[in-house]
């Protein structure tokens, strides 16, 4: 059974400039201990998506479509129950981890409440259980540091300590949203090697976002490319990388200059990303595409399944 | 991956046509005008409901005090003998005896001095905060800017002025050099730009560290041309916002000091020193010399919020 | 050395930031902070140097102290083997600034968001040339926007009706309508998205084969300074650690910082990425309120010994232009 199923997922978000059509039905499936890559540029929608998910969407925004966890229905849950979920079964790290670190508190305090508070620990118990944890992520001297302020801790801890938290009651399904793009590549490389050995070592599912396909290509099994708050492709990411079937992945994968070898000139795609409060009428990725049919104007591609377990969204003929 | 390489092809074919209608575009010529951030500021401003009615009530008012004296019989210096005998009855508001508001207790009739009144209390309003906004706006971004010492002693000057009681000195000068509406404009004037300085003082210092002030430093723009050129205009919406709060500032101060019997000189009267007649006589039943300046006073006012709240919220939406 | 065609030698420059603890009384007196500590190097006219180091490694400071808008605290900068732009005068350095323009990292907030892209274009043209005729401006910006890949009858908009991309080209327009010798790039295209920065490296490389200026390339991401750079030079902590040829820097380096740098980067090729070993380094940046003694990188250095801590290695070579500071390099 899936652990998450997804399906016509839709954002919408009233500003005084009109409405802002941030994710456009976007369906996906996630299993038990799996690793799902979501990529795209700011705009594509993709951390909309996962608020939509944690149902922390602001309040103008309103959520169509449906997210079944575990066969159960939870977009647009009550606040009580959707915080039990939240807390004890999907945790979330976020891009800069002083959001959801208080900076005015100790971070002993921070994690024994959530034990105490979600699993009924004695507060004895759950800072033993809080330095484990800070152990596990490799925080070293975690039995002094844990009684520190967030600030005082360096960027790469300090999303430590964000994984430390977001772990505390084993989760069944982490989000993380751009975990990595506040650290340097060094500290990078330490903190996407810790969540996979925690990953293993727990079994927990993960939905990574990022924009940066090597992050991808390193710690995922499947991805999904999200361009103009539409999936424009879905599959196995060393198929994908390997046979991109749809032209913004295609173009994506050749825009990149590679640090394993001088390229030539780099191959370009025209234009930018669209304005997401004037979406083009058909496929959002017409308007830069370089094998757009007439078609592609006016008519919506849907994503459609074209050969076993890969889906893409375009209109123009296959080419692999 | 032969073939990947082959729709590449395609793709920069096609980014060719893309600059051929490129240059068609140029070979049009005619320039697109852009949209200011002023104009989409003014935009968002006329969608806010409450902010629009309240521009509209405060032109009327404002319309009020040039255009109404013309309607009336009455000036506002002239005393109406008839109605001066019995105002409880004779001074009641009556389109008969051209009274419209009725009159004062000395039959002088109030719809003129209510328009003479707000003459008064706009013009202290408005040229209390043009001081305000001149000097207040220059002094602080000229302090931020430079920034070190000669920040510190701009402040500090600004410190030792804030410290002294400034409604003592004001009335100290009102008995020093007689009570006269020039004297109220001193005053305010002197002691009203001090917070805008400090306000506008530290947007600068937040604006400094902007890389497009760097890129003017780096091309050797003049200290005072970045101050005017790149500091001044960028503040420029926060000097609005808070210049249309400080005119009911303003007009408040003035309707305390006439309240107490300092402000204006009689025959002229403001808001202020209106209201302080109608509280007077409010036990010989006139109760109109108190409501109708009361009403004038309290529109004013609100109108002045709403359109304060609404030039923030047009200014930077982002702030919401 | 061949002193003809050297824009920029710059020798053993120091910049320090004083910083004064909380609460501390005024006449106490403050932390030392060496944001650059002794870096010496040179740059070829029509030359990219990529420049690369984790964040607080001093790129962005020495890139600053460069021309002067960091008053650097020790060394020399001399702008085509005469003018030490440290000491210049007032006219020398603006003439200085007029040939050495700079791209910054935020495209947007590099620009005046209350200016049009016309008058933010002209703006370095009016400064040093207050006298052009306002047609003559007018035509220069709207070639030289033409040139960036921008339409000329945008003349009027505003930075906020642009994209990320698009901003970036508005702000390579502006520091190209003087026509410079040196342009500094700050992290150029690393607010961008992926897609687009091929397009502003693209345009970046092709602007400079056809004028030939020099640029200094600000990057954290490895990949994007391979692809552009001449010559790469790895900073820590305020140090060189290593400079090199790009290609020989990538294929051969011999820093075990770059070493470690390098293998961190991840590559977006799933069967590439998961056979790579990757040498991780242990802990944090050191304060660089309290650098380490001696060879700065010895605290998280596999390779380091008892040398490293008391005798700071040198920036040497043995054979030609790759220079790597490490007592025991490969």
């Amino acid at each position: 059974m899936n652990l998450l199923e997804v399906k016509d997922l839709g954002v919408q978000f009233d500003t005084l400039d009109g409405t802002v059509n941030a994710v456009n039905g976007i369906s996906f499936n996630l299993k038990a201990g799996e690793t799902l890559g979501i990529v795209g540029e700011s705009g594509s929608g993709k951390s909309q998506t996962v608020f939509a998910l944690m149902g922390l969407i602001a309040r103008n925004g309103t959520t169509t479509g449906s997210i079944k966890y575990n066969g159960k229905e939870i977009l647009n849950l009550p606040e009580k129950q959707l915080n039990k979920i939240r807390a004890e079964q999907i945790s979330m790290i976020f891009q800069d981890p002083m959001t959801s670190l208080n900076p005015y508190t100790r971070v002993s305090d921070q994690l024994t409440e959530v034990l105490i508070h979600h699993k009924g620990l004695s507060k004895k118990q759950a800072l033993i259980e809080s330095v484990q944890m800070l152990d596990a992520v490799k925080i070293p001297q975690a039995k002094s540091r844990i009684h520190l302020y967030p600030h005082e801790f360096s960027g790469g801890m300090r999303q430590r300590v964000m994984i430390a938290m977001a772990l505390l009651c084993k989760p069944q399904l982490l989000i993380a949203d751009e975990p990595t793009t506040a650290l340097d590549v060094t500290v990078q490389a330490q903190i996407m090697k810790l969540l996979s050995e925690l990953q293993q070592e727990l079994g927990t599912a993960i939905i990574l976002i990022t924009h940066d396909l090597g992050v991808i290509a390193g710690s995922c099994e499947e991805m999904l490319v999200m361009y103009g708050g539409r999936v424009m492709e879905y599959g196995n990411i060393k198929q994908v990388f390997s046979q991109p079937a749809h032209p913004y992945t295609k173009g994506l994968l050749h825009a990149i200059p590679r640090i394993d070898h001088q390229g030539d000139q780099l191959t370009t795609i025209p234009g930018s990303p669209p304005n997401m409060l004037r979406l083009p009428e058909g496929c959002p990725f017409e308007p830069r595409c370089g094998v757009a049919l007439d078609t592609c104007k006016n008519v919506i591609p849907t994503l459609q399944e074209f050969t076993d377990n890969r889906y893409r969204a375009c209109h123009s003929a296959l080419e692999l | 991956m032969d073939r990947p390489q082959n729709s590449l092809l395609i793709v920069m074919y096609v980014d060719n046509i893309k600059i051929q209608t490129l240059a068609d575009n140029l070979s049009d010529g005619s320039e697109i005008e852009g949209r200011s951030l002023w104009q989409d500021a003014r935009h968002r401003f006329f969608k806010n409901k409450a902010a629009l009615i309240s521009l509209i009530t405060l032109s009327l008012i404002v319309l009020f005090a040039f255009v109404g004296p013309q309607f009336s019989p009455w000036d506002y210096e002239e005393i109406d003998w008839d109605a001066m005998g019995d105002v409880q009855v004779l001074g009641a508001p009556s389109f008969a005896s051209g009274h419209y508001f009725g009159t004062d207790d000395l039959g002088r009739d109030l719809y003129s001095r209510v328009i003479q009144g707000t003459q008064i209390s706009l013009m202290v309003g408005l040229i209390g905060s043009f001081i305000a906004v001149v000097v207040g706006t220059l002094y602080g971004a000229i302090a931020g800017y430079l920034g070190g010492r000669i920040d510190s002693a701009m402040m500090r000057t600004v410190d030792i002025l804030m410290a002294i009681p400034f409604m003592f000195v004001l009335i100290l000068l009102m008995v020093m050099f007689g009570r006269s509406i020039f004297m109220i404009f001193i005053g305010i004037g002197l002691l009203s730009w001090l917070d805008m300085s400090r306000i506008i003082r530290g947007q600068t210092l937040s604006l400094k560290n902007k890389e497009f002030i760097e890129a003017a430093i780096a091309t050797g723009v003049k200290p005072f041309t970045i101050v005017t050129r790149h500091i001044v205009p960028n503040v420029l919406g926060i000097v609005v916002v808070y210049a249309t709060l400080l005119v009911p500032g303003m007009i408040m101060t003035e309707s305390f000091i006439s309240f107490l019997g300092l402000g204006v000189q009689e025959p002229q009267t403001s808001w202020g020193a209106l209201i302080n007649e109608g509280a007077r006589t409010l036990q010989n039943g006139t109760l109109w010399q108190l409501l109708f300046p009361l009403f004038f006073f309290i529109t004013t006012l609100l109108s002045f919020f709403f359109i304060g709240d609404g030039l923030r919220d047009a200014l930077d939406p982002k702030d919401r | 050395m061949n002193n003809t065609n050297e824009l920029l030698s710059v020798s053993d420059l120091k910049v320090q930031f004083d910083i004064y603890p909380k609460g501390a009384m005024p006449w106490t007196s403050p932390d030392k902070l060496k944001a650059v500590d002794g870096i010496s190097f040179s740059l070829k006219e029509g030359e990219t140097l990529g420049i690369v180091g984790e964040s607080g490694c001093g790129k962005s400071t020495l890139a600053r102290a460069l021309i002067k808008l960091i008053p650097a605290h020790e060394g020399k900068v001399l702008w085509m083997g005469q003018h030490d732009i440290l000491e210049a005068s007032k006219t020398e350095l603006l003439d200085i600034r007029r040939q050495a323009q700079m791209i910054y990292q935020d495209p947007l907030a590099s620009l005046n968001p209350r200016m049009t892209i016309g008058q933010i274009i002209a703006e370095p043209l009016i400064t040093h040339y207050p006298k052009t005729k306002k047609e003559d401006v007018k035509k220069q910006v709207q070639d030289m926007m033409l040139k960036v890949g921008l339409l000329p009858n945008q003349i009027n908009r505003y930075p906020h009706e642009f994209s990320g991309g698009q901003c970036q080209r508005i702000g390579i327009a502006r520091a190209l309508i003087l026509n410079p010798k040196l342009i500094i790039c700050d992290e150029p295209v690393s607010a961008l998205d992926v897609s687009v920065q091929a397009q502003v490296i693209n345009l970046l490389m092709e602007l400079q084969n056809e004028l030939g200026m020099s640029l200094i390339f600000i990057a954290h991401d490895l990949s994007v300074v391979r692809h552009i750079s001449t010559r790469i030079m790895v900073l820590y902590l305020g140090n060189v650690a290593e400079v090199s040829p790009a290609n020989d820097l990538y294929e051969n380096p011999k820093h075990p910082y770059t070493q470690a740098l390098i293998s961190a980067v991840p590559i977006p090729d799933p069967v590439a990425e998961k056979n790579k070993d990757i040498i991780l380094l242990e802990g944090d940046l050191p304060s660089p309120l309290s650098p380490p003694s001696g060879c700065v990188f010895r605290t998280r250095c596999p390779k380091t010994q008892q040398l490293c801590a008391t005798t700071k290695p040198a920036l040497e070579s043995n054979d030609s232009d790759h220079f790597v500071a490490c007592h025991f390099a490969d």
